[in-house]
């Protein structure tokens, strides 16, 4: 790693920490108010529509590798899946450290695992999260582990490793689910065109899309930031299922639009119009691009189009988040900067940490015993995947 | 027998009496200056709000099945039997769901203080256990605000219109509006010329996130035994693929 480069991106790091560090002093001095743009009548914002909604959905790859190599028993993905779960444990520890910064009282984060209300989507959501967080420990568990050289707990962890595997893929698909659920009980706030009563599947179908994304995302960096060969055709095979994915997704949502009369919405010169068209078209142009080899085999291009993925998603989620929820509120809504710093905070904080951990425990597949799969010569590999 | 308050448009003068008796009971300051504020807050939870010659007052409406009560994770609102839907700050984490979700828009937040509460009318819950009527009922000096049993008011709103249908837009608002409200109001002219929703639902809103929480328990047991059986098949493909050598 050449140093000027390092330097820079230390020095962002710093800037944004201690950015994240003031406005986190006057989020506990002065209150919500005094560092957020919410009010009455716009009581969600940036903490909610992307600390919250995003981070969960970008931390989705960490259940879908785990299903694919575990459940489905697609072993070739194996390198790829510790980073994914890493990717995923940091992001919900990251969601609830900025639930700390949004509730009024993260004194009483832990109210509603005592305080029962099975009607409210926020009940089921808060305890799926916090089990969910668990099992993520316990994925990740077994790294800590082997490198402290445990063999007892990492034994017992072994035996209950696909009960929990499982309820690790429910609980995902429950909570992923349920964060569209959310909305489902402001029909009179949210525009025509995110409102549907479809709005768990999207998010749940979204959420897989994203995940995905997200591992050939954070694959394409670590392979950078590590010097390591970038595991191609795992990244391609993934993007091949995201491609079908996404047009899975784009196929409803369009549907379902038709289906409710949303259609003449677009026909509106208004700020929710052009924000729509953003979104399908940060998740359509990528679908065309992987549905293409020579863009899935290219790891420049991959990338880009895991980018655009990764942007579609998080323009969707701040559409319902935010932009759909204007209009019905009667406001409008701009973060303020301290909102906008924290957020950069968790985010560099996700980063930074993400780098510690990988640096510091056996996360990438050379680190480890080589498996047969890996010695093959690789150019024999990739024509054996493809021919499969 | 469930509580109600009829508010009636065409009686009040916009004195605003109700504001200063409301604010008085919760021990909230009361000026000019509040009283000039047209919209609630966590310092004002009722308002008496002007349409051209025409006066409205807002309130939380205290629904039937309040959506407010269903969204809230740790159950720090609920409906009580007397009608008032009332609000246990103790329970309460500030995550500001029933704010999103309350189709009036009523609760409001104490967005500068370090330990903030939801803020919102409880329909004088104390006063009505006495057997009081409501502050605001109380301070009215001309009957615009009545509090009562809520079949007593609806039929009294009914009578009003039926004795000056001239005076009168021929609906009581509240009666179905989200499956029914404890505010009822009537009016001279349509209610949206005063400021009310009239493009809610029918039907109370916690239904719909029900419908999805309902699923819950199929996603759970399908869910096991579909990723079970999934695991099963393919580890015991690999095995026998092992185990025949082919691997």
């Amino acid at each position: 790693m050449n140093l000027p480069r390092l330097t820079i991106w230390r020095a962002i790091f710093a800037v944004l920490m201690a950015a994240g560090a003031y406005a986190t002093w006057l989020r506990v001095a002065y209150g919500l108010g005094g560092v957020t743009n919410l009010s009455d009548q716009f009581p969600w914002g940036l903490w909610i529509g992307f600390d919250v909604l995003c981070g969960v959905g970008l931390a989705a790859g960490g259940f879908t590798l785990v299903a694919v190599v575990h459940i489905f028993n697609i072993e070739r993905y194996k390198p790829i899946l510790r980073p994914a779960i890493l990717t995923a444990f940091l992001g919900y520890v990251l969601v609830v450290l900025a639930l700390l910064f949004d509730l009024g009282r993260p004194d009483r984060i832990w109210h509603p695992l005592v305080m029962w209300n099975p009607h409210s989507v926020m009940f089921e959501v808060a305890w799926c999260v916090t089990l969910y967080t668990t099992v993520l420990a316990l994925e990740f568990a077994p790294v800590v582990f082997e490198k402290l050289g445990w063999r007892k707990p990492l034994h017992w962890l072994q035996f209950i490793s696909v009960p929990l595997m499982i309820v690790g893929v429910i609980l995902s698909t429950l909570h992923q689910s349920s964060l569209g659920s959310l909305y489902l009980i402001v029909p009179h706030k949210l525009y025509g065109l995110w409102y549907t009563p479809l709005l768990p599947i999207f998010f749940y179908l979204s959420a897989i899309c994203v995940g995905l994304a997200m591992t050939i995302f954070e694959s394409w960096h670590s392979s950078r930031a590590f010097g390591r060969e970038l595991e191609l055709p795992l990244a391609a095979g993934l993007a091949r299922v995201l491609a079908v994915l996404l047009m899975t997704f784009l196929f409803v949502r369009l549907l379902d639009l038709g289906q409710r009369g949303a259609f003449p919405l677009l026909r509106q010169n208004r700020t929710e119009t052009w924000l729509f068209a953003l979104e399908i078209i940060l998740l359509a142009v990528p679908m065309f691009l992987l549905f293409q080899r020579r863009v899935r085999w290219n790891p420049a291009r991959l990338y880009a189009a895991a980018v655009m993925v990764i942007f579609g998603f998080i323009t969707n989620r701040l559409n319902v988040a935010v932009t759909g929820m204007e209009a019905g509120s009667g406001t409008h809504y701009i973060p303020r900067w301290t909102e906008v710093a924290v957020t950069l905070a968790i985010v560099a904080l996700g980063f930074a940490v993400f780098r510690l951990v990988a640096q510091c425990f056996p996360i990438f597949e050379q680190q480890r015993q080589p498996s047969r799969d890996e010695i093959l010569p690789s150019r024999d590999r990739e024509g054996a995947l493809e021919a499969r | 027998m469930p509580k109600a308050i009829l508010y009636d448009s065409t009686l009040c003068i916009g004195c605003k009496a109700c504001e200063a008796a409301c604010a008085e009971r919760w021990h909230l300051p009361y000026d000019d200056k509040v009283a000039a504020e047209p919209r609630l807050s966590a310092h004002k939870l009722t308002a008496i709000q002007t349409f051209g010659d025409h006066f409205s007052r807002r309130l939380c409406m205290h629904c039937a099945e309040p959506t407010c009560a269903s969204v809230c994770p740790v159950g720090a609102l609920h409906k009580t039997s007397l009608g008032p839907v009332v609000y246990d700050a103790s329970k309460c984490m500030g995550c500001r769901y029933c704010m999103v979700a309350c189709p009036f828009q009523v609760p409001a937040y104490e967005w500068h203080s370090r330990l903030p509460k939801v803020r919102k009318c409880d329909m004088c819950y104390d006063r009505q256990l006495a057997g009081k009527p409501t502050a605001c009922a109380e301070a009215c000096p001309v009957g615009a605000t009545t509090c009562g049993d809520r079949d007593a008011l609806i039929a009294e709103a009914k009578r009003r219109i039926a004795e000056k249908p001239a005076s009168y837009y021929p609906r009581v608002y509240g009666l179905t509006e989200v499956g029914g409200t404890s505010v009822l109001y009537v009016s001279a002219v349509p209610f949206d010329q005063i400021g009310l929703r009239t493009t809610l639902p029918q039907q109370p809103l916690p239904a719909l996130t029900w419908r999805a929480l309902e699923a819950v328990p199929s996603v759970v047991s399908v869910g096991s035994v579909l990723l079970g059986g999934i695991w099963w098949i393919t580890n015991r493909r690999d095995e026998v693929a092992r185990k025949e050598g082919r691997r």
